[in-house]
């Protein structure tokens, strides 16, 4: 039997009394991409965040490589260098350049040394499309190019999985363009990538899976055509609609 | 700011020339008077060699007393708030008299002028200290650690390399400000027979009765040496900054 690369099963996450994730399961092979949206406060980010442990579930479990995430600071690191993630607001450090932000975490968590890191930096910039601007400054840069340095930043990190978290929500019309390239080409070269996105033309493009959430559950799963042409839910088909109609 | 300081100055030099001053004593024309000018001086090292040292300590101290305070277990923060609350409750110069003659006898260990004095001077700033740094941490963006975290990093190298040089950066004017407040309260050593700026000061008007040409020097030591540090921290700001 073939054993998923990602496991999620019968997750749930409370915050107080609010139930953000409700019995959520899923399952992610590797290579496979998968692409979830739903409406604001679905609990996208929730899930997403759950397999990297930036949110804690209260129950269920997650399985990342074999690996069943709990507590254990090992198993967590192991988890984490397993699992690049990129934000909707980037979150580079704004006080280091462009390069150093690509050689922190392979310096002091992988243990690379400087000529090494920065080698390897500069390749991952190459593959991002902005190798002139290893020198600036995080704040000198456009957004796209800082989400394209977000996403090399992870990448330096050598992960099997790439987390997305709605990475051209904060981003100028003009500039989601190259950063959905770097990400097309990203998948083409078989990274696993799970992408919260509301970019259908993404989706259809790109992902193998289907996602759509709602109220904290998982309201429709499937191969991407399958669920663009016959989509189960009303919801997700009404959801459809009122992005296409914008 | 420095037109009104010149104005002051100004002021001050006009009424100088009338009868109720005594410039002599000060007066860099004679011997006497040139002796006493450098005897007020040599004080200067130790006040700012004191302040220097106690903002130093005080600023690790500080710090190592702030995180516990950024904690999620309410513990942590608990040994946080009572470090701040009791020692931010205690005048400087009860401390002071406390590190100096207290301290000896409830620890046989005595520490001379200088170091009680720096030893008073940090503990008292180092609970203001443990506030700015925490507003400071604070003021930084959940992001930051997530991102850090997303590239592994483990918790000293998150402080070391992404929450504190933004957080010190954030900080810096208000370090600037404690750093002028310190050298101020460097003078309250003085009563236990530190030998610095206020200190000479206080045996020279013993020797000469002119207080108060020897204590408008004293104002002018103090106001220039905090005129040269407010102007040291801003360049200092200006670099940090320069980069983005
Ligand atoms: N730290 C938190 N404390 C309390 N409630 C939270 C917290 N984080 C998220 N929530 C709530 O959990 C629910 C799911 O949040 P989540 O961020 O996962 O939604 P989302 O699908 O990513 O939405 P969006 O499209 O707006 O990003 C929301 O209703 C949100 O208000
Ligand atoms: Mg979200």
């Amino acid at each position: 039997m073939k054993s998923a690369l990602i496991s999620i099963q019968k997750v749930s996450k409370r915050y107080d009394r609010f139930l953000a994730l409700d019995d959520v399961s899923l399952e992610v092979n590797a290579g496979e991409k998968v692409v979830i949206c739903g409406p604001s406060g679905s609990g996208k980010s929730t899930l997403i965040r759950c397999i990297n442990r930036l949110e804690t579930h209260d129950s269920g479990e997650i399985i990342v490589d074999g690996l069943r995430l709990s507590n254990d600071k090992h198993v967590l690191e192991k988890i984490r260098g397993h699992c690049g993630m990129v934000f909707q607001q980037f979150n580079l450090f704004p006080h280091l350049s462009v390069l150093e932000n690509l050689t922190l975490g392979p310096r002091r968590a992988l243990g690379l040394d400087e000529k090494a890191a920065n080698e390897q930096a500069m390749r991952y910039l190459e593959r991002v499309k902005i190798p002139d601007q290893a020198h600036k400054f995080p704040g000198q840069l456009s957004g796209g190019q800082q989400q394209r340095v977000a996403i090399a930043r992870s990448l330096c990190m050598q992960p099997r999985i790439m987390l997305f978290d709605e990475p051209t929500s904060a981003l100028d019309p003009e500039m989601i363009a190259e950063v959905l390239e770097v990400m097309s080409e990203l998948a083409s070269d078989g990274m696993t990538m799970i992408v919260v996105t509301h970019e259908m033309g993404f989706a259809r493009r790109v992902a193998d899976k289907m996602v759509f959430m709602d109220q904290g559950q998982i309201v429709e799963v499937g191969p991407t055509e399958q669920v663009f042409e016959a989509p189960k839910s009303e919801r997700f088909a009404a959801f459809i609609q009122q992005i296409l109609n914008h | 700011m420095k037109r009104n300081i010149l104005l002051l100055s100004g002021a001050l030099l006009l009424s100088g020339c009338s009868e109720n001053w005594g410039w002599y004593v000060v007066d860099p024309r004679t011997p006497n008077g040139l002796a006493n000018l450098k005897f007020m001086m040599t004080g200067a090292y130790n006040t700012i060699l004191m302040s220097l040292m106690a903002i130093l300590i005080s600023v690790i101290v500080g710090l190592l007393i702030a995180l516990p305070g950024l904690s999620s277990k309410p513990y942590y923060r608990a040994i946080n708030r009572t470090y701040v609350e009791v020692v931010r409750a205690v005048p400087i110069l009860v401390l002071i008299l406390w590190v100096y003659y207290g301290l000896p006898q409830l620890t046989g260990l005595t520490l001379n002028v200088f170091w009680a004095g720096v030893f008073a001077l940090a503990l008292s700033d180092s609970a203001f200290q443990a506030e700015i740094f925490r507003g400071g941490i604070q003021s930084i963006s959940r992001g930051q650690y997530e991102a850090a975290q997303s590239i592994s990093l483990n918790y000293r190298d998150t402080m070391r390399f992404v929450i504190l040089p933004q957080a010190i950066r954030r900080i810096l004017p208000a370090l600037g400000n404690q750093l002028v407040y310190m050298l101020k309260m460097s003078s309250l050593v003085s009563v236990i027979g530190m030998q610095e700026l206020t200190r000479k000061a206080n045996e020279l008007v013993v020797t000469e009765y002119r207080p108060l040409e020897i204590y408008t020097i004293l104002v002018l030591e103090y106001l220039l040496l905090i005129l040269i540090l407010s102007a040291g921290v801003r360049w200092l700001e200006q670099r940090m900054n320069a980069a983005y």
